[in-house]
């Protein structure tokens, strides 16, 4: 199977262990469809809408209110770079739905700028998901999703919805922007689930 | 937003380099035979990977430069500019030589993409290489015989920095498009204006929020982040503002 490139070498890398076709960077890239949103706190909300129609709400003071978690995690973005142990403050979405009367299956991200994404709920509960404000120890810029994006560290980084504006919970599984053109529905790295098929 | 569904597996395929251009010092087109192509949209992106001796492989993707023309066609173009201690770019642009296999998968994207059978006018701008996609969308909008005005605002340090100089000559030699070349270092003889795309370049030479357009953006993170900022200040509908982010953001945060 495959071929070899004539004249290419390479370049390995040794010690980290990166998922499958990844690169390391030091940098913090970006990869977004539009313009990025402006969003003020005071004019966040968060919504969880459960299979049933009912709504939970937060604003900035009540997520503020909450307690949070340092997390420090690697990321993995589907255009192959991945930067290891970035920290970041947020609200654990297990502390978020906890009082949701759901057993609902999957749930659909909705950010401001009306992108959107998949994730089941198994993914988003038991300490694997949290609504992130903070980055490296200051409030998240717009451009990285900021005032507060989803983080979902263990799939793929388009998963973790910037500019996040609630979850919308239901029985069935729906596609989400980028799983819509093309990309994979759940995006795990190291099984490098990059787009449909994979 | 709009909703392209574009699902089906991916599988790699080999290609054969046709042919290779240099662009500039720092680009180079290739032009790629694969049979089995199954065609793409203006704007799509494919995946290139390359196999050392050994099994190592590497993998980047890259903007497909030219239209589809057709169920016939089976020959696609790259245009790769080289990254600064890149790893892939510098084997596609000094390396790589007619008649060597290429391993490519693709077409990828379904939202930075331009068809023929759209509404509306097009407004394209782009930084350095950003502008290979939207020479896609040129090449497509020349191919279909599309009477939809065009505009394409093109961001380069220097003219010697200009990608696709001869064929950027001839597509503004059709009355509907339109190119405007902004230098951000060096200007050529009799351009006295050196800077940045501002608010007053996009007041100017970009259509207006009323006109309805969609606008694709392409470049450097820094860029795309600047232009699309000012076409939101200056009216335009976020919603019809796409958007293509390469490379690093400028900071390490």
């Amino acid at each position: 199977m495959g071929i070899v490139s004539p004249g290419f070498t390479g370049r390995r890398r040794s010690g980290t262990e990166l998922p499958p076709g990844q690169y390391l960077t030091r940098e913090f890239p970006v990869l977004s469809a539009g313009p990025t949103p402006h969003v003020l706190p005071e004019h966040w909300e968060f919504t969880v809408t459960s299979e049933t129609g009912e709504k939970y709400k937060w604003d900035w003071a009540a997520l503020m209110a909450l307690p949070a978690e340092e997390i420090t995690k690697d990321i993995h973005c589907v255009t192959r770079w991945s930067k290891l142990e970035t920290t970041w403050k947020g609200v654990s979405l297990d502390t978020l739905l906890a009082d949701v009367e759901t057993g609902a299956d999957y749930a659909m991200a909705h950010s401001y700028g009306g992108y959107t994404t998949n994730v089941p709920m198994d993914d988003l509960l038991d300490g694997q998901s949290w609504i992130a404000y903070e980055y490296d120890g200051e409030p998240l810029d717009p451009e990285h999703g900021g005032p507060a994006r989803l983080l979902v560290p263990h799939l793929y980084f388009w998963k973790s919805a910037k500019w996040v504006r609630g979850l919308v919970l239901s029985d069935t599984e729906d596609l989400g922007f980028w799983e819509t053109a093309g990309y994979h529905e759940y995006g795990d790295p190291w099984k490098e689930q990059r787009y449909a098929g994979d | 937003m709009e909703r392209t569904a574009i699902r089906r597996r991916l599988t790699w395929q080999v290609g054969t380099v046709t042919d290779v251009r240099r662009e500039t010092e720092t680009a180079r087109t290739i032009v790629l035979e694969v049979p089995d192509w199954p065609g793409h949209l203006a704007g799509q992106h494919l995946d290139v990977r390359l196999t050392a001796p050994d099994g190592y492989r590497a993998s980047r993707s890259y903007s497909i430069a030219s239209a589809w023309s057709g169920s016939d066609s089976s020959t696609i173009e790259l245009t790769v500019e080289q990254v600064p201690d890149g790893e892939v770019s510098p084997y596609l642009v000094d390396v790589i030589n007619v008649g060597d296999p290429l391993e490519i998968r693709g077409p990828v994207g379904g939202w930075f993409v331009w068809k023929p059978e759209q509404d509306g006018p097009v407004q394209l701008i782009g930084g350095g290489s950003g502008v290979v996609p939207l020479r896609a969308m040129l090449r497509s909008h020349a191919s279909a015989g599309s009477t939809t005005p065009f505009r394409l605002l093109y961001s380069v340090r220097r003219p010697e920095s200009v990608i696709y100089v001869s064929d950027l000559k001839e597509l503004a030699s059709s009355d509907d498009v339109d190119v405007r070349l902004v230098y951000t270092r060096d200007a050529p003889a009799g351009e006295p204006r050196v800077g940045r795309i501002d608010a007053d370049v996009i007041s100017q030479y970009a259509f207006k929020p009323e006109d309805g357009a969609t606008t694709y953006v392409c470049g450097p993170t820094p860029f795309v982040e600047t232009v699309a900022d000012l076409l939101v200040a200056a009216g335009h509908d976020p919603a019809r503002v796409r958007t293509e982010r390469f490379g690093p953001t400028g900071d390490s945060r």
